[in-house]
């Protein structure tokens, strides 16, 4: 029996436009963390801190991130399935589709047409064509999974359908919406349920886009990396259910003493808790994973990636059900803390572990062995310390803002003005563009790590492609 | 067992997916919006009022400002009364928001008189001189478009009249974004309700500040008073300030309680001890120098 033809042209594809929507979303990011230290940089219309803010959060979710979940996803599919993909015309439709809805959101996004609704701002013409991009995908996926050579679905697969399916009935849900024209809409939910519906959606866009699929190549390209299996396969398969039961309720902690009904809220911050459970099972079991492989941290730079990646998810899944308790929402939410938080999860876990997927693919796709080991050390220090340096300049002024929110006189008066606090965070902010250039450094050597690898990569040893079937 | 059949693990996932969904998302549909939280205070936006909403959304308002007061202590004092379910019912969607790099808007309306919006919407830095908030005074030379305002009412079902859709005509974008301000959080009698009665004699405990003092509380001045009233009383959207108009009592009255219909905001949550300290540097201020 002669090795599957796997299309590897279709993934290269995907990795170049996402790198190059990532690119710009921090790009994207850093302009906008100078306008905030300075109004002069609003150019209105279109490029105000309003319109740039959307650009910057659509473009490194849809963009960066589920850019690369495309690209994993149908690479993967092929080598977990042992199959060639159902529909390789499926797939370079899928292509198109994603670039021109990429495209189109920044102009609309820029132009004003936005449902300001959070990582769902793109209006309705554009949500129909991310609904039929998403269809596209998944049939192909689905597909390829039914026409399987290896009838055992390993969990990656599992994570993969678990996102189609959530992703689906999120999206359509939170979308719906009446038209007035064909850039406006008004949205079916009113007031506090369309406060309750967005966040619902809000929070599940973590789970389904920025969670189950990053695990999905955590699962996969750990054991690929190291060469020694998951420790846990039980562990992984109760981690996966409860992650997807639970991730659910917990939306309304978005919303905590807001006017969202009080049991919903409460509902949301114990869900919230519980999810420690599954999101640590991951992490366990990613750690567990390295026992007598730890020399690896040192060796492998695709391993640094992967353990610095789920423990940063980690921290973020700690960080965050605290922030889902009353009490301490009650003091953070609405600070600078939040962003810090998002930030963590973006640039530390998602990012991290879709560079290591990349680096991993290299000599798969483009048959090059990557260019310099020594650039992509240096790129993950860049990366893992802008992100720190973002990410705690933030808590911290999150706090200091938050004390002084509410801090009281004796006579029970507040002692802040609202603006006495907000120009306290300007050294903050500053510090903050800092590590968001160190980061976008970091991108920049990946981009020319990869363009020089196409360039002038040697040629892959002989054994790596011979082991291309395995799964 | 799922392990081999796609089909079965996505129908399991689903139902998964579905609980949390159903319970916490579908479920609040029969308590939210519905008789149990209406407040017959809230009336729906006017035409001008909707698009100055759809401008707020245009420009991403919501990007950095909230619209919604949590029943906290320091919050309420800040903002005013608590957010209810009831006052959101005409929001499609919802603009609560996220992130407070501004300050909270839920009670923005009737805080401030118009003259303040329009200063502080094309010149933010001449109010709060350090504040980011970017400068909206482009707003002013976009018209508005009656045809396409008339059509969004049809579809939200709100009603209006051929005149107001006929007004439309002489506002502009600005027009449009400030009224909807001014109705934020206002249609229910909030500061009414709201306002402490001040009881027992009131004495200024402050009798004779020497001019340090004086000179002390100055910042004070400066960072509530000064936009309206100028950086030397001299009056600006308020009138110039004159010490011996009214006596003490009046004055701190007129300063801890506002005068709502003239525009003048409450300072009560300043607290007494320093609108105190403002009705004495008003008292003292000399209109030529010091």
């Amino acid at each position: 029996m002669g090795k599957p033809q796997y299309h590897t042209d279709i993934v290269r594809s995907f990795i170049n436009w996402s790198i190059l929507w990532g690119v710009v979303a921090v790009l994207v990011g850093v302009i906008a963390s100078l306008q905030m230290v300075n109004p002069d940089l609003n150019y209105p219309p279109y490029f105000t801190f309003g319109r740039l803010r959307p650009l910057h959060t659509n473009a490194a979710i849809y963009g960066w991130g589920v850019g690369t979940i495309f690209a994993m996803f149908l690479y993967m599919v092929q080598r977990l399935c042992k199959t060639p993909l159902w529909s390789i015309g499926l797939a370079r439709f899928q292509l198109w589709l994603f670039n021109i809805v990429i495209i189109a959101s920044a102009i609309t996004l820029l132009l004003g047409y936005s449902s300001t609704l959070e990582y769902h701002e793109m209006e309705w013409p554009i949500d129909i064509m991310i609904v039929v991009l998403w269809v596209a995908f998944s049939i192909n996926i689905i597909m390829t999974i039914i026409k399987r050579k290896e009838e055992q679905m390993y969990i990656s697969l599992w994570y993969m359908m678990a996102a189609i399916i959530g992703v689906a009935i999120l999206f359509t849900v939170n979308g719906l919406a009446v038209p007035v024209s064909a850039f406006k809409s008004y949205s079916i939910f009113a007031g506090t349920n369309s406060a309750n519906v967005q966040w619902w959606f809000g929070h599940n866009a973590v789970a389904m886009v920025l969670t189950a699929p990053p695990l999905a190549m955590f699962y996969y390209f750990l054991p690929k990396s190291t060469g020694v299996p998951i420790y846990s396969h039980r562990l992984s398969i109760i981690a996966f259910w409860s992650l997807i039961f639970m991730y659910l309720w917990t939306g309304a902690h978005h919303l905590l003493w807001t006017p969202v009904p009080d049991w919903v809220q409460t509902l949301a911050m114990a869900f919230s808790i519980m999810l420690i459970a599954p999101s640590w099972g991951a992490v366990i079991n990613g750690y567990l994973s390295m026992n007598g492989q730890w020399h690896q941290m040192r060796s492998n730079y695709l391993v640094k990636f992967l353990i610095l990646g789920i423990t940063f998810y980690g921290l973020q899944t700690l960080q965050g059900p605290m922030q889902a308790i009353r009490t301490f929402s009650a003091f953070i939410h609405y600070t600078d803390w939040v962003p810090g938080h998002v930030h963590m999860g973006a640039m530390g876990w998602v990012s991290l572990v879709s560079m290591a997927g990349i680096y991993y693919l290299l000599p798969r796709i483009y048959g090059r062995e990557v260019y310099s080991v020594a650039l992509a050390n240096l790129q993950f220090w860049l990366v893992v310390i802008g992100q720190l340096i973002w990410s705690t300049s933030m808590w911290i002024a999150g706090v200091l803002q938050a004390g002084m929110w509410n801090a009281m006189n004796a006579d029970g008066s507040l002692t802040y003005t609202f603006t006495e606090t907000m120009v306290e965070m300007y050294p903050y902010w500053w510090i903050r563009t800092g590590g968001g250039i160190i980061y976008l450094i970091g991108i920049l050597l990946f981009v020319y790590n990869i363009y020089m690898t196409v360039q002038k990569g040697k040629e892959p040893a002989p054994q790596l492609l011979e082991v291309e079937g395995r799964a | 067992m799922w392990e081999k059949k796609p089909i079965l693990l996505m129908i399991l996932a689903t139902a998964a997916i579905l609980t949390g969904t159903i319970v916490t998302m579908v479920l609040p549909f029969f308590w939210v919006n519905t008789e149990a939280d209406r407040i017959e205070y809230v009336t729906p936006y006017t035409p001008l009022e909707q698009e100055g909403r759809d401008i707020y959304m245009r420009e991403g308002c919501n990007n950095c400002h909230t619209q919604t007061v949590r029943p906290l202590v320091a919050e309420v004092l800040r903002y005013g009364d608590y957010s209810k379910s009831g006052e959101f019912v005409y929001d499609r969607p919802f603009l609560w928001g996220s992130k407070r790099t501004g300050s909270d808007l839920a009670r923005l309306g009737g805080k401030y008189p118009d003259a303040w919006h329009y200063q502080h919407m094309a010149d933010p830095r001449s109010i709060f001189p350090r504040t980011n908030m970017p400068a909206y005074g482009w707003l002013s030379d976009n018209p508005l478009n009656p045809d396409m305002i008339r059509r969004k009412m049809r579809v939200l079902g709100f009603p209006y009249t051929e005149e107001q859709i006929d007004e439309l005509a002489s506002k502009n974008e600005m027009d449009a974004i400030i009224a909807y301000m001014q109705k934020l959080g206002n249609d229910i009698p909030w500061r009414q309700t709201a306002r402490t009665e001040i009881v027992g004699e009131l004495r200024n405990p402050y009798p004779d500040p020497d001019q340090a003092t004086l000179e002390s509380w100055q910042p004070l001045y400066q960072s509530n008073c000064s936009a309206c009233h100028g950086a030397n009383m001299e009056g600006g959207i308020g009138p110039e300030l004159v010490g011996d108009v009214y006596d003490e009592e009046t004055l701190f009255r007129l300063i801890y309680d506002g005068i709502p219909e003239n525009g003048m905001p409450a300072y009560a949550n300043l607290g007494s001890d320093r609108v105190w300290q403002l009705v004495n540097l008003i008292k003292h201020h000399q209109p030529n120098g010091n």
